[in-house]
């Protein structure tokens, strides 16, 4: 080795530690390793204080029954399973009601309109719409819903509850429909149109089941989403005390997991603190369950 | 030698984006016979295929002028259903795209779309023996498309096509993608199916067109006048594949078929 133009060539190929460029190689490592451990620290810190927390309150009574006003006399504070059901029903309506409208505002996206004037304005729209804050959500619907009674009269409500979910979940599925059918291949499409299918059988038959993973993955992530939001639920579904009995009971205050989560965390009672956590609690793991679904819907081959 | 006209192009010009690809094309494909289109890559062999049961719609910013006459209907008139068009002319593409769908679903897929009353299993069994797989397909119909070879692929596209009966197959480089000895068997099916049905094929291999095709088009490209490195596809000549091969008129043609260019 004679080239002295090149002053960190060494003489010898063995790996020297105290070499210039190794030196920063394990600074920079190192570097990168403690920011990503500061990183993951906080998510860590919030699971394990939640499952402690709100993990010791979890028992039977507690799933199942409603809360009790603070003071009643009684021992226990009640139960959160209004709540649980609670999310879950506002949930199912919020569901109902994006479902539909996103794949089927993701399909015109990327079957029919391709990249007119219109279906670009639809995707800024959808991707301002991902951006706002949930509060405002709530307070279009309690504007526009709950003000105004227009669903039979009632004001606050699971149905206004959902639908202010549903603007939530909508840009989530409308995006994750347009994405996953873009990747379905042309040669597919266009199989199908040279044997004679219309545009419509295509899309149905041939396209959105190619498309089913992103899809299911979008909306299982939507859903997940918009389970733990409190905002847009404070101004419209407001609380409940009490399980719901009947159909119509979806037309009035309705409980949930974040809002009484809000509710209880905030007043003096210990007894309804921990009820507070074990909402917290229930909230998180059905978070965690529904990101799993999504990783596990994702990992699966296509048929 | 008389032949009923099964398809007639009249002055077609195919644009991209307001740019031509191809230019005043007259062609007329005989009726119950293959026709072979040759010619140099970016000519519009393709162009003018898609253009027969207006695949080419489904590309945004394609334009045509001029007419397709099909049995003597202009098929771009506007009363016309495209679906009911692409029904009856039917094509096989350059990559084998079997549905994500098993063998057997791949054949009653179009069948059912298209209303098929009749047995499906014979349906099936005849479509896939037609196009000369049913050999490799028979113990392994409920198996996913994708399990095939590429070859067995892509006569299972020409299965699904033939089972809906179409009058016209439309073939653009069904073996470009594929080895030499799916290649033969590929055009042996070929053979088979030019007595039920009237074929047309892209090939730029001039040994396939000359042993499959009864007729054959040579097309050229020339430069266009504005310097922007474009090209204009247009028709040079149409004969029976004999006259194309061993005298052809123009010198282009006889220029490309020894090898001179392409
Ligand atoms: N989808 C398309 N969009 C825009 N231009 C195209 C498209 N397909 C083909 N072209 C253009 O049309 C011309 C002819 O292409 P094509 O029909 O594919 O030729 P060939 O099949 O003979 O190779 C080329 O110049 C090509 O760039
Ligand atoms: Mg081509």
């Amino acid at each position: 080795m004679n080239n002295k133009s090149y002053e960190n060539i060494s003489s010898q190929l063995l790996f020297n530690s105290r070499g210039k460029r190794n030196i920063s190689n394990r600074l920079l490592t190192l570097v990168a390793g403690t920011f990503a451990v500061i990183s993951i620290t906080p998510l860590i810190l919030l699971i394990a204080y939640v499952l402690i927390k709100g993990g010791s309150q979890i028992n039977l009574d507690l799933l199942i029954l409603e809360p009790q006003p603070p003071g009643a006399g009684v021992n226990s504070a009640g139960g959160i399973g209004n709540a649980i059901i609670g999310t879950i029903i506002i949930t199912i309506i919020a569901s109902l009601i994006s479902i539909p409208i996103g794949i089927g505002a993701g399909v015109y996206l990327a079957e029919y309109s391709k990249n007119g004037s219109f279906s670009k304005a639809i995707r800024f729209g959808t991707n301002v719409l991902s951006g706002i804050p949930s509060i405002i959500a709530g307070i279009v619907i309690y504007a526009l819903i709950v003000v105004t009674k227009v669903i039979f009269g009632s004001t606050f409500s699971g149905i206004a509850g959902g639908m202010a979910l549903s603007i939530i979940m909508l840009p989530i599925i409308i995006k994750t429909t347009d994405e996953g059918l873009k990747l379905v291949s042309d040669d597919l499409r266009r199989g199908a149109l040279a044997i004679g299918a219309s545009m419509y059988t295509t899309i149905m038959r041939i396209t959105l089941p190619h498309a089913f993973k992103s899809i299911s993955t979008g909306i299982v992530l939507g859903v997940a989403r918009a389970s733990g939001e409190t905002a847009p639920l404070i101004f419209t579904a407001l609380f409940s005390y009490y399980h719901i009995s009947t159909f119509q009971d979806i037309f009035y205050e309705m409980s949930s997991l974040s809002v009484l989560i809000y509710n209880f965390a905030l007043e003096p009672y210990k007894e309804q603190n921990e009820l507070a956590w074990a909402a917290s609690f229930i909230l998180v793991i059905l978070v965690l369950i529904l990101n799993l679904i999504s990783r596990l819907i994702g990992n699966t081959k296509p048929s | 030698m008389a032949n009923k006209t099964k398809l007639s192009l009249q002055n077609v010009s195919i644009s991209y984006n307001e740019q031509v690809a191809v230019k005043n094309v007259y062609l007329k494909i005989a009726s119950g016979k293959v026709t072979s289109l040759i010619g140099p890559s970016g000519c519009g062999k393709s162009t003018i295929l898609r253009s027969i049961n207006r695949m080419n719609e489904l590309i945004p910013n394609c334009k045509l002028t001029g007419r397709i006459l099909y049995d003597g209907q202009d098929i771009y008139d506007p009363k016309i259903d495209p679906v009911e068009v692409r029904r009856r002319i039917g094509m096989v593409f350059q990559q084998p795209n079997p549905f994500p769908k098993s063998i057997y679903e791949n054949i009653a897929f179009g069948a059912r779309v298209n209303g098929y009353t009749g047995n499906m299993d014979e349906l099936v069994e005849n479509s896939l023996k037609k196009a000369a797989v049913w050999e490799d397909c028979k113990d392994k119909l409920k198996e996913s498309g994708y399990s095939l070879s590429g070859g067995q692929q892509q006569r299972l596209c020409i299965a699904r096509t033939i089972a809906i009966e179409p009058d016209v197959i439309l073939m653009d480089e069904p073996c470009s993608a594929l080895d030499p000895i799916s290649t033969l068997k590929i055009e042996e099916t070929i053979h088979q199916l030019k007595k039920s049905f009237t074929i047309i094929i892209v090939t730029h291999n001039m040994q396939q067109a000359l042993r499959v095709s009864d007729f054959t088009a040579f097309f050229n490209a020339e430069p266009t006048q504005d310097k922007l490195g474009g090209k204009i596809g247009y028709l040079v000549e149409v004969n029976s594949t004999d006259k194309i091969f061993k005298n052809p008129l123009q010198k282009e043609t006889k220029d490309y078929i020894s090898g001179k260019f392409g």
